[in-house]
């Protein structure tokens, strides 16, 4: 007999006043008591729709099936047949737009708590089973991935798995691309990270750091190289600005900036080295969930007033539902309908604050979302020591200027075939942001999973 | 990891290294920087190549000591290891077709002007070099900018060697003199680097400057080192680190670069201990 409560159950969290200031995961995740009973709210569809919302293809019901059952290693076993990293996926995916949205029981009540119900087995693996997985055999050919993000991780953990001989090329000094240099350690500890990496090293996967493909090898050299085909997960690129006057002072970061201080290089940490400003007022420009994660990394580093600035209505913010909550619930003050129009000098180089005009939403715009218009003499200076910009970012050039026959679209995207993720180079695949511009998590590990099935399809589906 | 092969101290702060790295020295270009770590909590630091030997595999750094983490990159000996070394980054220096060229370096910034006057003296273009020191005793680089130009030409500020006054004054007399370059290189301090572009403005001689804002990842990804260049923001790790100097914001460079001062005058207080476990270990 199914548990039909109507509601999910609650995720046990950090008391907002606490967590604020720490750096610790907000989520604490499920018991395994509170699992079992959640994983009992499936009611084990024929047809399950959740399946068909998960860009990894995750047996859902079997899954939770074996949750139910208590047995978790089972339902390890199953998740990480499609998903080679579910313990950031548990965690940062947008559950409730993609497997959750699809739910039965979503109909009538809240969906089961899939994202949930992932994170739990994830967690429960890595912390009660220490044996290896066995390490396929390999077939001798040779495969580069270029960038550990979650596009390279599951596009090499999918080839390894298979036995071919994945080399990941990372141009940073750690491997997860966007999972370390991005998400915030309360949202997803590193040590998470490190430990996925390190199960897709154990598969035979090697790994290359301080090497970027474009400047230190080229792509073409990878394949002199012997290796067989080239999957480029490389990322966004560079971040976008406003082009309003006193972008330029000290004190205005790009989010991509900030962000990489805090959580790669450790800035909010006294023992190490990498600096960064303790501001007293932070503005945060953006609605997305890397301008969420700005905002709550600046609270945490001790700020007073932290705001998120966003031109258009809550309704309109492109973050979750879920991040939008977490910020204002640890005290982020969300200035909506506001745009900058400057930045000010205090005179000596550094921000004194900045100027907004108010915003009215009028007709829809290309996007469906109502445009924003300026209400004519609305302008106030909100009082700000440090502004972030989190407005997007423009694909990394430093690929495809040195790769001659990787055609890109307008916006400097790569360009591939939808079905197998190559692009206009024979063999070499591309998927993630370097693809698609700015987007989830999620989506890359996808198109990862789609250029790994296409290069073993390619290679001849030896192994 | 990077093996320093060979250390050596070319003034009281300056110190040259030549590290092995067999990739980076394959493929770089005068103008071209890499970014390194010293030690597992440490900054990432921009570098410019100073110099490069493809067939041994080396790449040679010199590097002031202006901060907590050339510092600790001072303390490193041959045979030590530099934890992460990265490169070449940002685009090679473009040059064009040019027969006669002015190569500046001012203080520190000679370690970079020094490769570019060694590249154009190769492939056969006429070079004068001016190099401007404080005074007599931080002078690096003598002999290796003599053997690399045509004419040589060394200013201190103080009198104390070669000619007193600035290098803006060398180039001056050198273009009163008659001398027609079709480029002038300025690597060195910003407010020099920005009175040669002055300088040269009237005559309306190609200027190029390297650029030396603050940096993290140096592959486009954090936009920390943004300049302003002919009125558009432009990223110095994927778009430099040179640029026409007569479209640079100096100023705003000089004050982006000013950041982090306190803060990293604190962590030189603080962190005095491990720079001192570093030295007696």
């Amino acid at each position: 007999m199914p548990n039909m409560s109507p509601v999910k159950h609650p995720m046990p969290e950090q008391d907002p006043q606490v967590r604020s200031g720490n750096f610790q995961e907000v989520a604490l995740g499920y018991t395994a008591e509170m699992a079992v009973e959640e994983a009992q709210r499936c009611l084990q569809c024929k047809k399950p729709l959740c399946v068909s919302g998960c860009p990894v293809n995750i047996h859902i019901p079997e899954f939770i099936a074996q949750v139910a059952r208590g047995d978790f290693k089972a339902a390890y076993e199953i998740i990480r047949q499609t998903n080679g990293l579910p313990a950031v996926s548990g965690r940062v995916c947008p559950q409730e737009s993609q497997c959750e949205s699809l739910c039965v029981r979503g109909k009538k009540g809240e969906p089961v708590a899939i994202g949930r119900l992932e994170r739990f087995v994830a967690d429960w693996y890595r912390e009660n089973v220490t044996e290896e997985p066995p390490r396929p055999a390999s077939n001798g050919v040779k495969v580069a991935v270029v960038g550990s993000g979650p596009a390279g991780l599951t596009c090499a953990s999918d080839l390894a798995g298979l036995g071919y001989e994945v080399t990941i090329f990372e141009a940073f000094h750690t491997a997860g691309g966007v999972l370390v240099y991005g998400i915030p350690q309360f949202r997803l500890p590193k040590e998470i990270v490190r430990h996925e990496v390190e199960g897709i090293l154990d598969l035979g996967a090697e790994l290359s750091l301080n090497t970027v493909v474009g400047k230190t090898i080229t792509v073409d050299e990878l394949f002199e190289m012997g290796y067989r085909a080239v999957f480029i997960g490389s990322g966004a690129g560079l971040p976008m600005f406003m082009r309003i006057p006193g972008e330029a002072l000290s004190g205005v970061y790009s989010a991509n900036e900030y962000l990489t201080r805090v959580n790669l290089m450790k800035a909010y940490r006294e023992d190490h080295d990498t600096p960064i400003k303790h501001s007293r007022a932070v503005a945060v420009v953006g609605g997305g969930n890397v301008a969420m994660d700005a905002a709550r990394c600046a609270k945490r580093l001790g700020a007073e007033h932290v705001y998120i600035v966003y031109r258009r209505g809550e309704a309109e913010m492109p973050a979750r539902a879920e991040e939008i909550h977490h910020a204002r619930e640890e005290g982020i003050e969300f200035h909506l309908l506001n745009n900058p129009t400057r930045i000010l000098s205090d005179g000596k180089g550094s921000v004194a604050g900045m100027e907004c005009i108010r915003m009215e939403l009028g007709e829809p715009d290309e996007s469906g979302r109502r445009r924003p218009v300026e209400v004519p003499g609305s302008e106030f200076v909100l009082d700000v020591d440090t502004v972030i910009m989190a407005l997007g970012t423009t694909p990394n050039p430093l690929i495809r200027s040195t790769t001659p026959g990787l055609e890109t679209d307008r916006k400097g995207c790569l360009v591939v075939h939808e079905d197998t993720m190559e692009t206009t180079r024979e063999h070499v695949y591309a998927g993630g942001d370097a693809v698609t511009g700015a987007a989830t998590v999620i989506l890359a590990m996808g198109a990862g999973k789609k250029a790994a099935a296409a290069i073993h399809a390619a290679l001849g589906g030896r192994g | 990891m990077a093996h320093i092969l060979r250390k050596r101290r070319l003034n009281p702060t300056v110190t040259l290294m030549e590290v092995s790295a067999p990739l980076i020295a394959k493929k770089a270009l005068p103008g071209q920087f890499i970014i390194l770590r010293v030690d597992e909590d440490g900054e990432r630091i921009p570098l410019t190549i100073a110099d490069f030997d493809r067939a041994a595999g080396s790449v040679t750094i010199i590097f002031q000591k202006v901060g907590f983490t050339t510092e600790l990159l001072d303390s490193l000996e041959e045979g030590d290891d530099i934890l992460d070394f990265v490169g070449p980054l940002g685009r090679p220096t473009e040059v064009g077709d040019v027969r006669k060229v002015a190569v500046i370096g001012g203080g520190v910034g000679c370690a970079i002007a020094y490769p570019q006057a060694k590249y154009l003296h190769q492939q056969g273009v006429s070079v004068d070099v001016i190099a401007g020191f404080r005074s007599r005793d931080i002078v690096i680089l003598e002999d290796e900018f003599r053997a690399a130009c045509d004419r040589f030409y060394l200013t201190t500020d103080d009198g104390s060697y070669g000619e007193k006054g600035l290098v803006t004054q060398k180039l001056q007399a050198l273009i009163d003199e008659g001398t027609r370059y079709d480029l002038v290189i300025a690597i060195g301090p910003i407010p020099m680097m920005k009175f040669v572009c002055k300088t040269t403005e009237p005559y309306g001689i190609k200027t190029l400057v390297s650029l030396n804002p603050i940096m993290i990842d140096g592959t486009g990804m954090c936009g920390g080192c943004r300049v302003t260049v002919g009125g558009q923001v432009k990223f110095a790790c994927v778009d430099g680190p040179d640029f026409d100097g007569h479209q640079v914001d100096f100023d705003e460079l000089m004050t982006r670069n000013r950041a982090y001062q306190e803060r990293e005058a604190q962590v030189r207080r603080d962190h005095a201990c491990r720079l001192f476990h570093q030295e007696v270990k």
